[in-house]
């Protein structure tokens, strides 16, 4: 069967504003499925392998950002997470350096590289969130922040000549720091949740959690969730994405028992029991940062870094990027938007 | 290459490493597409070599010579191979030089191209758009079908692969090769490369930064265009079944690299470079169109005076445009239906004053008669008038008479007389 011109409502919009009309275009058909039967080996699969040799190729960007009140122990966990001085704390900062005014971000880049995969990480730092008397609107330089990069990105996907690799600056995840009150959440961390959620992947973790005993921490972290939840925030990962039931009981899991993470971090290390492990040493014991027993933070590695990295940036692209876009593209100086589209009839931003 | 990065050392295992395994394990849940088109003349094996090259018997009809002109028929498959679902589509041109007049025969096939390319772009530019689910149309090889003349290209294949190599990445393959002898071949390769070199045809090169496969693509380029042979038939040969093509003298052997070059074609296609010849697609045949086409609708990214001007700022401008066009059309469409409205007003008015008209006259008409027939009643009545008269006359008449006259006689008269009075 071959196939004859369709037109789309999408064309003919188009073709009012474009000066030569042209041709109606020739559409193949949505793929029948017809599952041919193989008679043999073809080699399919390599595709796997040609395009894992080409990620490894080009490399990865990742970009997170730590936001939290001062002292709580965010530059400490991001050194811990990367193994590496990567946290601005060790890039020269001052340990003296006086508490910021107002809210600043500081973002800071470096080339890390394991098993042959290349990856230039991006630390944002956000001193002097939640640090004042006031802290009114503490968090609009982060959502400013944050919607720059999605600018930037957008200003160079529109060009007409652009890039082959759009340089990539967007968060893809912004750790939030919880202080281990053991009580409930703060108005603040409320506000800001309920805020940038809509706009980054937020992952709230419980900070210096060897603050708190077993049952302390079980209890907090239960009503921290019941909070949110509430509150209707939505942290990642998100319900709204898993896209299937195997991602859905995976994060299904993870949302109900083992997030927010109670995390401990350090850069120094001890011996205990004859191995090296980072720790904390202090009079009553040496609390171990990767044991699981004394705190999460294997678990928050595993989760960010080891199975769900990738899908932290495809997130942050292919939902707050395109929520960000579709809005930059709808109200735009002023006009009234256009029509609204129903499914069949998507009006191109012509 | 690192933009001014610092690069670190880690001091411990921290397992990004995982990282492209969890890229692929998102891609092979989406599963991949591959779009394929075959341009050959009718004949020239097209059909019979994706079968072998997928080792199945795709559902294709024979098609005939008689078509009046070029079309392109596409049919989408799912294959199945461990875990990879690959989205195959064939697109075969359905009567390339079968026309007498072969002037038109390859602009359908750009056409369809472009127009897979116009589809992309479309979705790229929607407000609400869902570029990670949509269904790439986009073609990503070409195979050109070379006849085995021995000879050297034809006109037709030389105008139609100048008209897509900025289009599509196109991989010269001379079908049916089973026809020429093995010097012959070498010839014939050498003509066809050397004719593509001196009418500026850029074929698709095999990638050779990559020093895994490097080596094996550099010479795989030198033994372009590949001699194939297909079958769709099985001949023992030893102990196994073999695609095969058996003749009188012999059997050509499909997977016998020294028969012809199937296996360094399905190799390189599939095996190697499939993941590249789709980026290639992507990154440079479709940007190429989405700049033409952004160009071609009035898009700069320098304005007037030299300032850079943002798409957006020219989306703005092109959408504001499109608004006031709307607005126009909204007011002459109002215009036109006020219009409307006191003309079928006007004529109501009239049809209504026709109908009073009517109406009176018909009164008038009516008066008449009624007058007409007044007239006749008293005409009537003065003549019955009469007769009473005449009739009271008469029996005065009458009474005087009965006098004179015979009974018998009178009463007749009277009879008579009565009778007529009634």
């Amino acid at each position: 069967p071959h196939i004859g011109p369709v037109e789309s409502k999408n064309e003919a919009a188009m073709s009012e504003l474009v000066p030569e009309p042209r041709q109606k275009p020739v559409v193949p058909m949505k793929p029948m499925g017809i599952n041919a039967n193989l008679l043999g080996y073809i080699g399919i699969d390599t595709i796997i392998e040609q395009m894992r040799k080409k990620t490894m190729k080009t490399g990865f960007d990742f970009n997170i950002m730590v936001v939290g009140q001062s002292g709580l122990g965010k530059s400490t966990l991001v050194n811990t997470l990367f193994k590496s001085q990567v946290s601005r704390k060790s890039s020269g900062w001052n340990r003296e350096e006086k508490i910021p005014k107002t809210v600043e971000i500081k973002a800071i880049g470096h080339v890390i590289e394991e098993g042959g995969v290349k990856m230039k990480l991006t630390v944002i730092d956000t001193p002097g969130f939640g640090d004042q008397i006031n802290n009114e609107n503490c968090w609009e330089p982060i959502e400013k922040y944050i919607n720059e990069q999605y600018e930037k990105f957008l200003k160079e996907e529109v060009n007409i000549a652009r890039k082959k690799r759009i340089p990539d600056t967007r968060v893809h995840c912004c750790l939030y720091f919880i202080s281990p009150t053991g009580h409930s959440l703060r108005p603040l961390d409320l506000e800001f949740m309920k805020h940038l959620s809509k706009v980054v992947n937020i992952i709230p973790v419980i900070a210096k959690a060897d603050t708190m005993t077993l049952e302390e921490k079980t209890e907090f972290k239960q009503r921290v969730r019941k909070e949110l939840e509430v509150n209707g925030i939505e942290f990642y990962p998100q319900k709204e994405f898993d896209e299937d039931l195997e991602d859905k009981t995976e994060n299904d899991k993870i949302r109900q028992e083992s997030m927010p993470f109670a995390v401990v971090g350090s850069d120094k290390e001890y011996q205990v029991n004859g191995k090296r492990v980072l720790g904390r040493k202090t009079p009553w014991g040496i609390i171990e940062v990767e044991n699981l027993t004394h705190c999460e933070f294997a678990l928050l590695r595993d989760f960010v870094i080891r199975t769900h990295l990738q899908d932290l940036k495809e997130v942050t692209h292919n939902i707050h990027y395109e929520t960000y876009r579709a809005k930059r593209l709808n109200d735009n100086g002023g006009l009234p938007p256009m029509t609204v589209e129903t499914e069949e009839n998507h009006e191109s931003n012509l | 290459q690192n933009d001014g990065y610092r690069t670190l050392s880690l001091s411990g295992h921290v397992g990004f490493g995982s990282l492209p395994d969890q890229l692929v394990k998102k891609s092979i849940k989406q599963g991949f597409c591959f779009n394929i088109l075959c341009i050959g003349e009718t004949g020239s094996g097209k059909s019979t070599l994706i079968n072998s090259l997928f080792n199945t018997t795709f559902d294709d009809p024979v098609s005939s010579h008689f078509l009046p002109s070029v079309q392109l028929r596409a049919q989408t498959y799912e294959l199945q191979e461990g875990n990879v679902l690959l989205k195959l589509a064939i697109v075969n041109t359905v009567g390339f030089g079968d026309q007498i007049n072969k002037e038109d025969s390859y602009q359908p096939i750009v056409d369809y191209i472009d127009a897979q390319f116009e589809a992309y772009l479309q979705e790229e530019l929607k407000i609400k758009r869902s570029l990670f689910s949509y269904h790439d149309t986009r073609i990503h090889v070409c195979l050109y079908f070379i006849s085995p003349t021995g000879h050297s290209l034809k006109t037709l294949d030389l105008l139609a692969m100048k008209s897509l190599d900025s289009k599509v990445n196109i991989i010269p393959v001379i079908g049916k090769a089973d026809s020429i002898s093995k010097t012959e071949l070498q010839k014939f390769k050498n003509k066809i490369m050397s004719e593509l070199v001196s009418n500026g045809v850029q074929i698709y090169q095999f990638p050779t930064d990559d020093e895994t496969i490097s080596k094996i693509n550099t010479i795989m380029n030198e033994h372009l265009p590949f001699a194939v042979v297909g079958s769709t038939e099985e001949v023992r040969i030893g102990n196994k079944m073999v695609r095969a093509r058996q003749y009188p003298w012999g059997i050509v052997q499909v997977e016998n690299e020294n028969h012809c070059d199937f296996v360094k074609l399905r190799e390189m296609l599939i095996c190697t470079n499939m993941e590249d010849l789709r980026e290639q697609t992507h990154a440079r045949h479709y940007e190429l169109y989405r700049r033409c086409r952004l160009e071609e609708m009035g898009f700069r990214d320098i304005g007037p005076e030299n300032k850079p001007v943002s798409l957006q700022e020219a989306y703005e401008a092109k959408r504001h445009e499109f608004y006031l066009e709307m607005q126009r059309k909204e007011e002459e469409m109002r215009q036109q239906f006020v219009q409307k409205v006191k003309e079928k007003e006007a004529v109501l008015k009239a049809a209504e004053q026709k109908v009073h008209t009517k109406f009176e006259q018909h009164m008038l008409v009516l008066q008449e008669v009624k007058m007409k027939l007044e007239k006749k009643r008293k005409v009537l009545e003065d003549e019955i008038a009469m007769f009473i008269e005449k009739k009271a006359n008469a029996e005065v008449f009458q009474s005087q008479a009965s006098v004179s006259t015979p009974l018998v006689s009178l009463k007749k008269d009277k009879d008579r007389k009565t009778y007529v009075l009634m």
